[in-house]
């Protein structure tokens, strides 16, 4: 993986056509103005419940951000939000200074350069980790390209180093399925990076993984910081105070705090939204 | 996480193979090629009749017949087998493409018929003077063609497009695409529509100019069937092995995963569910002349989930699987229907309930478990 | 397709019709039972085109002889052949000269069936009634007038007038000087004209309307009718039927549409209950409708064999034993197949399926593949007459009552009782459940039995008003699976409103494009409601639906 991979220079004359018509694609994304993800106002219910209320956000280009709260703040809400899953009762949400995301499907979002690890981690289990990234890479997806894709030379050397980085080389082979909780985890956030997206959204990355597994991937976090925006929902406290550098708490649908972990940490409202009152 | 090997002992990354078609695949297709258009036409139409290797007309319109089923088994093993949609409207667009040929079939028989009329029997028993706007040009064996395909695409594209755009999918889909079916069985089965009523088509003199029932005629209908379940054979064995095959599986495991991939479901849905319809479509066309009748009964829901079956015994996302599955059911069927015509309707139903509880794989996974071949 | 006769055609029929009569009337008293048939007319009506068949049979209904009534009725039952020009009566391998009446042996060897094409058969059915209106018994001449009113033409007249001047039965005269008045309206003379607008201004039906419009409508700038008073006459009319019409017809279509969404709703409220609970699509739940129906009619003949002082009340036994014998094998249903394959909905549905053959081929196998007959207890015959043109049924009544009564019984069962209480729980999150120590597998067991229990219900229902056969089950499952996609699931409320909504406006398109073309708009107007609420009228949103 390469910064100049990243911003899309030998993605390959299909980059910038990407998808069925879809015409955002990741080196498209105006970031002159800093922040690369714009939350502002936004609110969902469901049948009157408030997921989120009035929720405002800025995530920086390059950013390493953890966001933190307890069960139903609306943490993974928010990130259904902005893959486009479920759509805001009010309020806007900008990519960039330009891409409306309220406006866009799950699949011209993941081609804008938003890539999304859920919470759950989904694979394409039936398929070998190599046809997984190989489905997840950065390329021309509309049907009649896919009906006669060769994978490049340049393609194959992506999907070798992506092997390398998730230390899945010697599955590679294997079906996803067959692989432990904890590869399957690291399988999806390499699809993420085939995907070579400008913001990672990293739903719940650690859960599942033995101590090990969850240092490596604080280090991989942490690599990746600079060359992406990352956004990190975690409940492993641990491991956000390994690679945090600003932590958001989010509580009932809103931001409660925001500042460097001790910060937070020392934020009487954030010991008592954790503590109980 | 396993200790890995220094870098350098481990052998080079390769794309991994996705030949169409194995070594062994290609001289298996070859050799049924062979049968289809040497033996069983010589055997037929060369060996005299009484003679120990004759092959008689009956098996030679049985098999024609059971190959049309292979076809239509197959278009559901690309989008049920593969793609995890469960289509109860198949039976429709094999019957509306059995109907557009059939069109043709009725105008080739010329005066012909009860009435001696330009018109078909059944328009001039309505006291019509004329044909609908929609039998023009249908004389043209082209034009036939094009709507043989034309109209269960379109069809199936305007339907597909609408149902996947709102995200109907599993059962829903299903049911949905029976009440599909069964409307348009309703349609057709009034005298009005102007296809027959009832009684749909029958009585068909010739093809092409040609007498419909004489072995000759026959033959070509035999060959031209089987050259077409060869070649929608390798056109599914083309997609299956491209990527555009392993999103279409990916979308069965996965497919907000998909979504998120960056593809769009949608097109992907619909391009290989209007190709499954109108590879069904094909099949009819071909199965009217072979049977001599099409009528709205071929559009009843029973008929639809039949085709699954054919596909489920099989085995599903094998695409070998479910050619053997519709000759084995409907084998057994013209087998059933004569020996024990009471017991048949007991069989399917408990074919139904035990391939899905004891076989999910079909007989195929049975042969690959049996060690008679691996994966 | 009614064709305009030819001025030829039209003088040769009148011609014909005048020779005919004037035989009639020359004819040598009724000494002679079997009056010899013109053979003119019979060989036209065998051996002519079309229109000549048509003027025949006209000419044969105007005689009013028996021997005409016997000709016709033998050509619409396919027993008229011919023989080169010799027209012959077969039946039972004998035949008879079809002008004479004599036998004619030996067969000869070589005969053409004679096949009327569909308009000839139509004026055939109008003769034959005509002709039947002289019989001596009111049920028959009953059902000829009825007949008539559809199928009657100019040549038919004589015989309506000479029916209505001996007719004594208020009801029949009445059905007749209406389909006199409907033939006159074509009739050239403008007084009898103005007296048959004037005449149908008493009619009950809706077709009347449909004969009386053409004379107000215009066509292009000039109106269709020219002479002003006739249209004035004809407006008076219209107004008098659509006044009485409107009102019937509306409150009739509503019940209708209450009566078919009841049944629906019957149809679908055990669906909705097992493809919520387990996401089962259960394919055989048309069948266990049909067991249902089965069992009220094993208990209706147990009555009339037993206790035949009873008959009238056997419902009260085959309600329960309806929903006994349904649910029960829903419950074995679901104890050996339907229980392994939870989470596999596509597979769950194929093997209902083959639940369903085995349901049917089985009932066949135990009571034949023809109909049986269940019928009304005496109190559910008859109806409620509440407007001229509108009774409604009492078996109709007492469903839609049986409905409702089996929806508050499901609603108090669900909310009030601890089954109620792990069902919706279950519902809900199965493995939550499942955790707080609810026994989801015998919940799965109880609920399935309960949602085919109240299939039978809907069979015991069904079997009231309709067929009850071994495809009975396989008419509904359609219909109740769009209830069932439309209301959305696991809501009581939705699957009531959708089922009511599906009848009342089927009953409404129904009326205004036919039947068919209604059913394939409702499919239609549910895939564009999807469209808008994927998830059905009442679902929950959010997290929990995804699924």
């Amino acid at each position: 993986m390469t910064t100049t991979a990243v911003h899309g220079v030998d993605a390959g004359p299909s980059g910038a056509l990407a998808g069925a018509g879809m015409r955002v694609a990741g080196h498209d994304v105006d970031t002159t103005h800093g922040p690369i993800l714009y939350l502002e106002g936004i609110s969902v219910s469901f049948d009157g419940f408030k997921a989120l209320n009035d929720l405002s956000l800025t995530i920086d280009d390059g950013e390493l951000r953890c966001i933190i709260g307890p069960n139903g703040a609306g943490k993974t809400t928010m990130m259904d939000v902005i893959t486009g899953k479920t759509r805001p009762d009010a309020g806007s949400a900008f990519f960039g200074q330009a891409i409306d995301l309220t406006q866009l499907t799950e699949a011209q979002i993941a081609h804008a350069g938003i890539g999304r690890k859920f919470q759950k981690p989904t694979v394409f289990e039936q398929h070998t980790v190599f046809e997984n990234l190989e489905l997840a890479m950065k390329a021309d997806k509309r049907v009649r390209v896919a009906a006669r894709a060769r994978l490049s030379g340049a393609e194959l050397a992506r999907i070798g180093e992506t092997l390398e980085l998730i230390q899945l080389r010697d599955e590679v082979h294997r079906p996803a399925g067959l692989l432990s909780h904890g590869q399957k985890q690291w399988l999806e956030i390499g699809m993420l990076l085939m995907q070579e997206p400008r913001l990672l959204l990293l739903d719940e990355p650690v859960a599942g993984m033995t101590d090990e597994e969850t240092m490596r991937t604080a280090e991989l976090c942490q690599s990746l910081a600079g060359r992406h925006s990352v956004v990190v929902v975690e409940h492993d406290m641990d491991f956000i105070a390994r690679i945090a550098r600003t932590v958001t708490v989010l509580h009932e649908g809103s931001v409660l705090a925001e500042g460097s972990m001790d910060a937070v940490q020392a934020d009487p409202r954030v010991i008592e939204v954790y503590l109980g009152r | 996480m396993n200790p890995m090997p220094p870098p350098q002992l481990r052998t080079p990354l390769a794309a991994p193979p996705h030949p169409v078609l194995t070594r062994g695949g290609w001289a298996t297709v070859t050799f049924v090629a062979y049968l289809l258009f040497v033996l069983v036409p010589a055997l037929n139409l060369l060996v005299p009749e009484g003679h120990a290797f004759h092959l008689s007309d009956y098996f030679v319109t049985l098999a024609a017949k059971i190959m049309c089923y292979a076809i239509v088994a197959l278009a559901m093993d690309l989008i049920w087998g593969y793609t995890g949609i469960l289509s109860l409207g198949h039976g429709l667009f094999f019957a509306l493409g059995g109907y557009m040929m059939g069109m043709y079939l009725m105008r080739s028989i010329g005066t012909e018929g009860v009435y001696h009329s330009q018109l078909p029997d059944f328009m001039v028993f309505l006291d019509w003077k004329a044909y609908p706007w929609y039998w023009s040009f249908t004389d043209h064996f082209a034009y036939a063609l094009l709507l043989v395909v034309a109209v269960p695409g379109l069809l199936a594209l305007v339907f597909g497009y609408f149902a996947f755009r709102s995200r109907i999918k599993g059962v829903y889909f299903s049911i949905i695409t029976q009440a599909l079916s069964y409307a348009f069985m309703l349609l057709f089965f009034r005298n009005d529509t102007g296809f027959g009523g009832n009684n749909g088509f029958t009585d068909f003199k010739r093809i092409l100019g040609y007498p419909i029932a004489t072995p000759t005629t026959r033959m070509a209908l035999f060959v031209a069937t089987g050259a077409l379940l060869l070649a929608a054979f390798l056109l599914g064995r083309a997609i299956v092995t491209s990527r555009l095959g392993r999103v279409l599986t990916a979308i069965r495991d996965a497919e907000s995963r998909v979504m998120f991939c960056g593809y769009n479901p949608l097109h992907y849905k619909l391009f290989i569910w209007t190709l499954s319809a109108v590879l069904c479509g094909i099949a009819g066309a071909l199965y009217v002349p072979q049977v001599g009748i099409i009528n709205p009964g071929e559009m009843s829901p029973a008929n639809s989930i039949e085709i699954a079956i054919w596909t489920a015994v099989g085995g599903r996302g094998t695409l070998v699987g479910p050619i053997l599955g519709a000759f084995i059911v409907n084998g057994a069927k013209s087998w059933f229907t004569v020996a024990f015509p009471e017991f048949w309707l007991f069989f399917l139903g408990l074919l139904f309930i035990l391939v899905t509880l004891f076989l999910p794989q079909g007989v195929i996974g049975l042969l690959r478990r049996g060690g008679w071949r691996r994966p | 397709m009614p064709t305009m006769p030819t001025l030829a055609a039209t003088v040769r029929r009148t011609l014909t019709i005048a020779a005919v009569a004037l035989a009639a009337a020359l004819a040598p008293g009724v000494a002679c039972p079997a009056p010899k048939l013109p053979s003119a007319l019979v060989s036209d009506l065998a051996l002519g085109e079309n229109d000549a068949r048509v003027s025949a049979i006209g000419a044969l209904a105007a005689t009013g002889s028996e021997a005409a009534l016997d000709l016709l009725q033998a050509l619409q039952d396919g027993e008229v052949q011919t023989a080169g020009d010799t027209v012959l009566r077969v039946r039972n391998g004998r035949a008879t000269d079809a002008v004479t009446g004599e036998a004619v042996v030996p067969l000869p060897p070589s005969r053409d069936d004679v096949v009327p094409n569909n308009r000839v058969r139509r004026e055939l059915a109008a003769a034959i009634a005509a002709l039947k209106l002289a019989s001596p018994d009111r049920a028959t001449r009953l059902a000829a007038a009825q007949a008539l009113q559809s199928g009657a033409d100019e040549e038919m007249l004589p015989a309506i007038e000479r029916a209505l001047a001996g007719e004594q039965d208020p009801a029949i005269k009445a059905l007749l000087t209406l389909t006199r008045a409907t033939v006159q309206l074509g009739s050239p003379d403008r007084a009898k004209r103005i007296a048959a607008i004037r005449a149908l201004a008493d009619s009950r039906d809706a077709n009347t309307r449909m004969l009386l419009l053409p004379l107000v409508e215009k066509k292009g700038a000039e109106f269709a009718e020219p002479d002003s008073d006739l249209r004035a006459e004809a407006e008076l009319s219209l107004r008098a039927i659509e006044g009485r019409l409107a009102t019937g017809e509306m409150v009739g279509r509503i019940f209708s549409g209450v009566s078919l969404g009841s049944v629906l709703l019957l149809a679908a409220l055990g669906l909705a209950i097992t493809y919520g609970l387990m996401g089962v699509i259960n394919m055989a739940h048309g069948e266990l409708m049909m067991i249902g129906a089965y069992a009220t009619y094993v208990v209706q003949n147990l009555f009339r064999s037993q206790l035949p002082g009873a008959f009238d009340w056997y419902l009260v036994a085959a309600v329960p034993a309806a929903f006994a014998a349904a649910a029960l094998v829903g419950m074995a249903l679901e104890r050996s197949v339907i229980r392994f394959l939870y989470g596999r909905p596509l597979e769950t549905l194929l093997a209902t399926w083959g639940i369903s053959l085995i349901l049917i081929q089985s009932m066949r196998t135990l009571f034949g593949a023809q109909n049986v007959q269940v019928e009304n207890p005496a109190w559910m015959s008859g109806g409620i007459h509440l407007f001229s043109n509108l009774v409604l049924p009492w078996n109709r009544i007492v469903i839609i009552g049986f409905a409702a009564a089996v929806v508050v019984s499901i609603a108090a069962l669900l909310t009030r009782t601890r089954l109620g209480l792990f069902v919706r729980g279950v519902t809900q999150n199965r493995p939550m459940a499942s955790c707080l120590g609810v026994p989801t597998g015998r919940v799965d067991t109880y609920a399935f039995g309960l949602g085919s229990g109240i299939a039978g219900l809907a069979g015991c229902a069904l079997s009231q008003i309709g067929n009850v056969g071994p495809d009975l089950g396989q008419s509904y499952i359609v219909d109740s699976f769009m209830v069932v996609v439309l209301g959305g699931v696991g809501q009581l409320a939705g699957t009531v409103y959708a089922a009511m909504g599906l009848g009342i406006v089927n009953k409404f398109l129904e009326a205004w494009s036919g039947a068919v073309l209604a059913k394939i708009a409702v499919l239609v107007f549910i895939i564009v409601f999807i469209q808008k609420r994927p998830q059905g009228l009442f679902a929950l949103k959010g997290r929990m639906a995804d699924g």
